[in-house]
């Protein structure tokens, strides 16, 4: 059994850690008044913005057109999430230990699905918050709905909304693939 | 822009052409190329801040520099509507004084806090004339948060004016008053009244001033003062004017002498005379007023005794400097060696040698004393003079180049001069009767010589008329060139004596957007809009009320009663930058709050009669700003309408 691929599952696993460490996406709102823009960004645990106050900000604009509260405390993924990444790593170690190179590949099979369950999830969301408004809101435009993009940029009323990819985001990425280079080092025979 | 230089072009021509056989061409003095020296672009930031005195509004305005623009009042010595200060339970306390309640002052001179000769940014300390005191502004968050009174004096004019490291700000008493205060016949002045000078010593880290001595002197009038920098750092200068001691008719009593002084002060030496126990602890009663910027709330406290310098009994301690007819400004160039007096009756500036000085010292070499304070030899210590430069010298700041700057009152002009050399080099006519002038960092060791602000107390026909009274102006110069150059006129509020300048990138990294709500530790603070709640205590009525957008949280209260005392305790719940809300209800005795994000403001409300009152807020906060309202029910005396509060029930 080769040492070699084994390290990079190792490594693959324990970059996932990383996850807790960076944002995983942003949203930005930008309006002539707001010169800093007003930026959110969401973590496997967490919501957290450009100012200590920036979720409040976003909740009070919010409310002027009806959309609900975004309220951490209501959103279950920001708990099983990170139950599920340090799952991820667990198994990752664990693939490493038994040293099966098709489970390399299963591992980041895995992680590629998870990825996109979790932006299919991030995406309810955003339809959620975006067309879910309350009848009795003081501001309502007929025809409108105020769900982010998913990637990239949207007017919504007087803010340009952007919505791009964080730093965990990449990490995960670069995770699936070193699983995948693991998957491809343990080949019996050397490619070149 | 080609468009705006065209319209200002010909709106000069205009100007000149209306002007035309009047023989008044005074804006021919200015040519268009000074339009775009001046001209901040919309959404452009100025370079400056320019902190002028509000004079007689008892305030502090700031200007940026150059374009001229106002962007803030300051409320310092004066009750502010407008803001609620003076009128909320929390700024109340600022204008406390051994007088009580002391509304209104006249605010003379600002003065920036100084790190190795430098202005530093961290706060601006400014003068109350009448009612002697010193308040110290915070520059983090443009409020003030310190005001402390001077005690035994009458009039507190030659004062802040920092020391190099700002270990000391400064207080001298325009006014000799009797010492200790005491009934007596107003013509037994001579030699019976006193002068004090004060030094409020400054804490490096807060800011916090205390009282740390009085040098008790002869009762001249004590008219402006600068400290020491580099090789005279350890001194602070004074000037004198009346030291005839005469007690009526000072426009000519006290005219008469040819020679006042500059009193010159060893505070070093001061320091060595209160470690070695040579004051006296006398008895008196002053003010210290402290605003906390973490629970909103100011406090004053009465202080009883103050320690007392004798210069009789402390050899070394002060000397005279005479200098010629009644000099009002005192400025120390940038190197610290030489002590420009401007005398306000005299043609020439009389400049000291600090160097001299010091050897006269040495020398012994006397020409006499005053109550005990040794007169140096005038001819041992001047170290030049500028000769015939203008009539009235009142103030002279410095550029980093050599060059003195001076304001002339009578003659109306600022002169320009070789420090050294002292011969005149430009000079440039104001528009009228200029008071001080300003150069950013100019009384510091570290000037910036690219613009002077002239400060005039007479405007005449410059501007459009606003009946009998007219506004004050200040009048900026580019003085990066040979010669001055007259960029703008701006008015200016109240009347500036004196202005500080400072780049702004000093101050724009420190300044405040918010205040952090978890940080709040006022004792009526709501932190959540769940917490809101109404507290009876006898006739006290306690609403901790929340403001965000766009509600009062209650925005309905009853239970009310005539004759009551409402606290409306409100904390604004919003943690963005520029989104105060205001807070008005019908028939206040007193002001408005305008409360700061994440900041505790309480006004008190006395209702009279019964009735339903609105409430509403007064900041144009948000586009539902004019739906943010409530509603108040008083009932009689003896009613029985429960206490009950609720918001979109």
């Amino acid at each position: 059994m080769k040492i070699f691929p084994r390290l990079i599952m190792v490594a693959a696993a324990l970059l996932l850690l990383l996850v807790f460490v960076f944002p995983i996406w942003q949203i930005t709102l930008l309006a002539p008044q707001y010169p800093d823009g007003v930026t959110l960004y969401i973590w496997v645990d967490k919501l957290t913005g450009s100012e200590p106050g920036t979720l409040q900000n976003i909740n009070i604009l919010n409310h002027y057109v009806g959309m609900k509260m975004i309220e951490p405390d209501s959103i279950p993924e920001l708990q099983y999430f990170p139950k599920i990444i340090y799952g991820m790593i667990g198994l990752g170690l664990l693939i490493a230990l038994i040293g099966k190179r098709h489970l390399y590949y299963v591992w980041s099979l895995i992680l590629g699905v998870l990825g996109i369950l979790g932006l299919y999830d991030f995406y309810l969301w955003e339809y959620d918050y975006g067309h879910n408004l309350s009848p009795t809101a003081p501001i309502k435009v007929p025809g409108m709905a105020y769900q982010p993009p998913l990637f990239g940029e949207k007017m919504l009323l007087n803010f340009t909304a952007q919505s791009y990819p964080e730093m965990a985001t990449y990490v995960f990425g670069i995770a699936i693939f070193m699983g995948y280079l693991a998957f491809r080092f343990s080949r019996k025979k050397s490619l070149a | 822009m080609k468009t705006f230089l065209n319209s200002f072009l010909a709106l000069s021509l205009l100007t000149l052409v209306s002007c035309g056989g009047s023989g008044n061409q005074k804006s021919s003095a200015v040519n268009a190329s000074a339009a775009e020296k001046a001209y901040v672009a919309p959404g452009e930031l100025d370079e400056y801040y320019g902190f002028m005195s509000g004079g007689f509004s008892g305030q502090l305005a700031v200007y940026g520099l150059p374009s001229g623009r106002l962007l803030r009042v300051i409320p310092v010595f004066s009750v502010d509507a407008e803001k609620g200060y003076g009128f909320n339970e929390e700024t109340k306390p600022m204008l406390n004084t051994s007088f009580g309640f002391v509304p209104w002052d006249d605010a003379h001179h600002p003065e920036l806090s100084q790190t190795n000769g430098e202005t530093d940014g961290r706060w601006i300390f400014i003068n109350g004339n009448n009612t002697p005191r010193i308040a110290r502004i915070d520059l983090s968050i443009f409020e003030t948060t310190e005001i402390i009174e001077i005690p035994n004096s009458g009039g507190n004019h030659s004062s802040p004016f920092t020391t190099e490291n700002t270990e000391y700000v400064v207080a001298g008493t325009r006014f000799a008053v009797p010492y200790p205060q005491k009934d007596m016949p107003i013509n037994e002045y001579k030699g019976n009244f006193k002068g004090a000078l004060t030094f409020i010593k400054v804490q490096p880290d807060t800011g916090r001033m205390n009282v740390e001595f009085q040098v008790l002197m002869p009762g001249f009038n004590y008219d402006l003062a600068h400290s020491g920098k580099g090789k005279s750092n350890g001194w602070t200068f004074f000037t004198t004017y009346n030291t005839e001691e005469s007690n009526s008719l000072l426009e000519v009593n006290a005219s008469q002498n040819d020679k006042d002084f500059i009193a010159a002060v060893n505070w070093k030496k001061a320091e060595e005379y209160l470690a070695a126990g040579k004051y006296k602890e006398i008895p008196t009663s002053y003010a210290h007023n402290v605003y906390d910027e973490k629970s909103h709330i100011a406090t004053s406290e009465t202080i009883k005794t103050v320690k007392v310098l004798i210069p009789e009994e402390c050899p070394g301690l002060v000397y005279f400097l005479p200098t010629p007819k009644s000099p009002h400004g005192v400025d120390v160039d940038p190197t610290g060696e030489y002590i420009i007096g401007n005398g306000k009756l005299s043609t020439d500036l009389t400049v000291h040698s600090f160097t001299k000085v010091l050897k006269a010292i040495e020398d012994e070499n006397f020409d006499g004393e005053a109550y005990g304070i040794p007169i140096l030899n005038m001819e041992a210590i001047v170290g030049g003079v500028v000769k015939d430069a203008g009539l009235g010298p009142l103030h002279t700041e410095f550029d980093e180049r050599g060059n003195g700057y001076t304001s002339f009152f009578i003659s109306s002009e600022v002169v320009k001069w070789k420090v050294g050399t002292w011969e005149i080099l430009d000079r440039a006519p104001t528009y009228y009767s200029i008071g001080h002038l300003m150069i950013p960092g100019g009384d510091s060791q570290k000037p910036e010589g690219k613009y002077l602000v002239a400060l005039n107390k007479i405007t005449k026909d410059r501007y459009l008329p606003t009946g009998p009274e007219l506004t004050q102006s200040a009048q900026l110069f580019d003085i990066s060139g040979d010669k001055m150059e007259l960029l703008l006129d701006f008015p200016t509020i109240g009347e500036p004596h004196y202005a500080q300048g400072i780049a702004a990138d000093k101050i724009i990294s420190k300044s405040v957007k918010y205040f952090p709500l978890d940080e709040n530790t006022h004792p009526f603070v709501t932190k959540k809009e769940s917490e809101a709640k109404v507290v009876r205590e006898g006739s006290n009525v306690h609403v901790y009320m929340t403001t965000i957008r766009s509600h009062f949280a209650p925005d309905n209260i009853e239970g009310i009663k005539v004759g009551d005392k409402v606290y409306f305790h409100i904390t604004n719940l919003e943690q963005d930058w520029d989104v105060p809300h205001g807070f008005s209800v019908m028939g206040a005795n007193n002001a408005e709050l305008l409360i700061m994000p994440g900041q505790t403001e309480t006004l008190l409300w006395e209702p009279k009669t019964e009735g339903v009152f609105p409430f509403y807020c007064t900041d144009f906060c948000s586009a539902l700003h004019q739906e943010m309202q409530g509603y108040l029910r008083v009932s009689a005396k003896n009613a029985s309408v429960p206490l009950k509060w609720s918001l979109g029930e």
